[in-house]
């Protein structure tokens, strides 16, 4: 079994280390003959942000789904606040990166979704939803159509039905990258608010070393063949920092160039 | 945008009804009546009553077969599309069904079921099945995996992923093969008085022929076309009140 080596960029003391929720314990995936996952052993510690980065195709969508519980590992387990995963629960909600919504219904019902299919109460799961719908800044628009609102507004009605099903675990597969850059920073900001302010743990998917950097506690850089992870870096510092001033921050920029650093051979 | 539209398609009834006079005028064959011959025995023919006692008649089978094919059709396509097992059973059949000749099946389904109304019904359906169960199969298999997905990882049970995904999902295209399925119908239904026997709106055909009556003619088959037009209208509002996000929805994404 590979080991991943854990690098501290800057040491925090303290046991919270132990308190885990979500533990994923030697996972394998194998497509046919694709081997998407081997052996990987990746642990995420309660109410912190933990990204998945690596080059496309390494396999971070499957570990996703396997811990979301809509794929089956071929060999390892993945456990939930203790318990194991054997398929979809109301511990996790899922933000899908082409938003998943129904074209069909409007915001509200959409961002109502998860509440409805959980049989909650139509009022009841209708004033929850408008509560997220507020949240992340879509007041106004709850009897739109997903048609009629930009990438950026589908992705916030994506977010706000994964936040009103109230799950302890968020995962998100690269969420904004079907969203513009400005829209993206903006995202990344409110990102770290919704960290801040909701006590959940967060399975982010990118592809981007600088998103990574600035909106995690804990970087897992996963590699292809076989797939891995291949190195875990904590930021922890930053997370200390002035959000404003973080792109410009040399321990920031010194993070980006040696997560760069290992990720450049693995890129034709 | 809607009251243009509605203006677009008068503005196209218009010109369509005035070629038809003018080459009735001309004229382009002696059986051709003009537009307002036509209508004159449409007026006449709906005053004395003759009209509206020959729909009567026609309308039995139509709607019959027409009720049977969506709701029997739908169920197939959506069991077919669901399962793999009854895709690779059925789906030859209405493939077949939809290419076979049918004036060459109605002696054999005369002989089979007699010259009454279920030999029309299964006209009918013969003609309104196929593309509904075709259609809907196709829609169902053609579900956004992501939206399934999506469903699943929200806790839904199989059947509301059925009922809450799978079904409004493919909606756009179950309607696109009902209103074929129902234009097929009202073919099948007029074939069948046509080939059986003369009833109703087929009967004011023949007869109106054999003395050559072309004004009247020319009118019960304009009004058979003017109501498969209201119904097909309808049929587009049942669809924009049902699922009305997804109406747009398609169009502009
Ligand atoms: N349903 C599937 N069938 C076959 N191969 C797949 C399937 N899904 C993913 N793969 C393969 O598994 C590998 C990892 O895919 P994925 O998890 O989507 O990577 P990532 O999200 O990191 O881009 C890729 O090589 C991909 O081609
Ligand atoms: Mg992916």
């Amino acid at each position: 079994m590979v080991m991943p080596q854990i690098k501290e960029v800057v040491d925090v003391p303290g046991a919270q280390e132990a308190d885990n929720a979500v533990v994923a314990r030697g996972i394998s995936k194998t497509y046919g003959s694709v081997e998407a996952l081997k052996n990987l052993t990746l642990e995420f510690p309660r109410g912190q942000l933990t990204s998945l980065l690596g080059p496309s195709g390494c396999g971070k969508t499957t570990l996703l789904k396997i811990i979301a519980g809509l794929l089956q590992p071929t060999a390892g387990e993945v456990e939930v606040n203790g318990k194991p995963v054997t398929g979809p629960g109301s511990d996790r909600a899922f933000v899908f990166q082409d938003f998943a919504l129904l074209p069909w219904a409007n915001v509200l019902r959409n961002a109502a979704f998860g509440l409805e299919l959980r049989g909650v109460a139509k009022s009841e799961r209708e004033a929850i939803a408008e509560k997220y719908i507020a949240e992340v800044g879509l007041k106004g628009f709850e009897k739109a159509y997903p048609h009629e609102l930009s990438g950026g507004m589908r992705q916030r009605v994506g977010l706000a039905r994964a936040l009103a099903v109230d799950a302890d675990v968020l995962l998100m597969d690269e969420p904004f990258s079907a969203v513009d850059e400005q829209t993206r920073r903006k995202f990344q900001e409110d990102l770290l608010n919704l960290v801040k302010h909701e006590n959940k743990t967060f399975i982010f998917v990118t592809h981007s070393i600088e998103e990574a950097v600035y909106v995690s506690d804990q970087i897992a850089i996963l590699l292809p063949r076989p797939s891995r992870v291949s190195e875990i870096i904590r930021p922890a510092d930053l997370r200390h920092k002035n959000v404003d001033n973080i792109r410009r921050d040399p321990e920031y920029l010194d993070i980006v160039d040696s997560i760069w650093a290992s990720l450049r051979s693995y890129v034709e | 945008m809607v009251r243009r539209s509605f203006w677009l398609k008068i503005v196209s009834a218009l010109v369509l009804f005035g070629a038809w006079q003018v080459a009735g005028m001309i004229p382009v064959s002696y059986a051709f009546p003009t537009f307002l011959e036509s209508m004159s025995a449409l007026a006449r023919m709906a005053a004395d009553g003759t009209l509206f006692t020959a729909y009567l008649e026609t309308l039995r089978p139509l709607v019959v077969g027409v009720a049977i094919s969506a709701f029997l059709g739908i169920g197939l396509g959506l069991w077919i599309g669901l399962s793999s097992r009854f895709d690779w059973l059925f789906s030859p059949i209405f493939i077949v069904m939809q290419a076979a000749p049918l004036a060459a099946l109605i002696p054999l389904l005369v002989m089979a079921y007699g010259i009454g109304l279920t030999s029309k019904v299964f006209v009918v359906c013969i003609m309104a099945m196929p593309v509904i169960v075709l259609n809907t199969a196709g829609a169902v298999r053609n579900t956004p995996a992501s939206l399934k997905e999506m469903g699943r990882s929200f806790l839904a049970s199989d059947p509301e992923i059925i009922v809450k995904i799978i079904v409004p999902a493919a909606s756009p295209v179950i309607f696109s093969g009902l209103r074929l399925g129902v234009s097929a119908g009202f073919i099948g239904a007029v074939l069948a008085e046509l080939k059986i026997t003369p009833t109703g709106v087929g009967d004011i055909i023949t007869y109106s022929r054999s003395i050559a009556d072309y004004p009247a003619m020319y009118a019960a088959i304009f009004s058979i076309i003017l109501l498969a037009v209201l119904f097909l209208n309808l049929l587009e509002r049942l669809e924009v009140y049902l699922f009305e996000g997804n109406v747009r929805g398609y169009a502009s994404d």
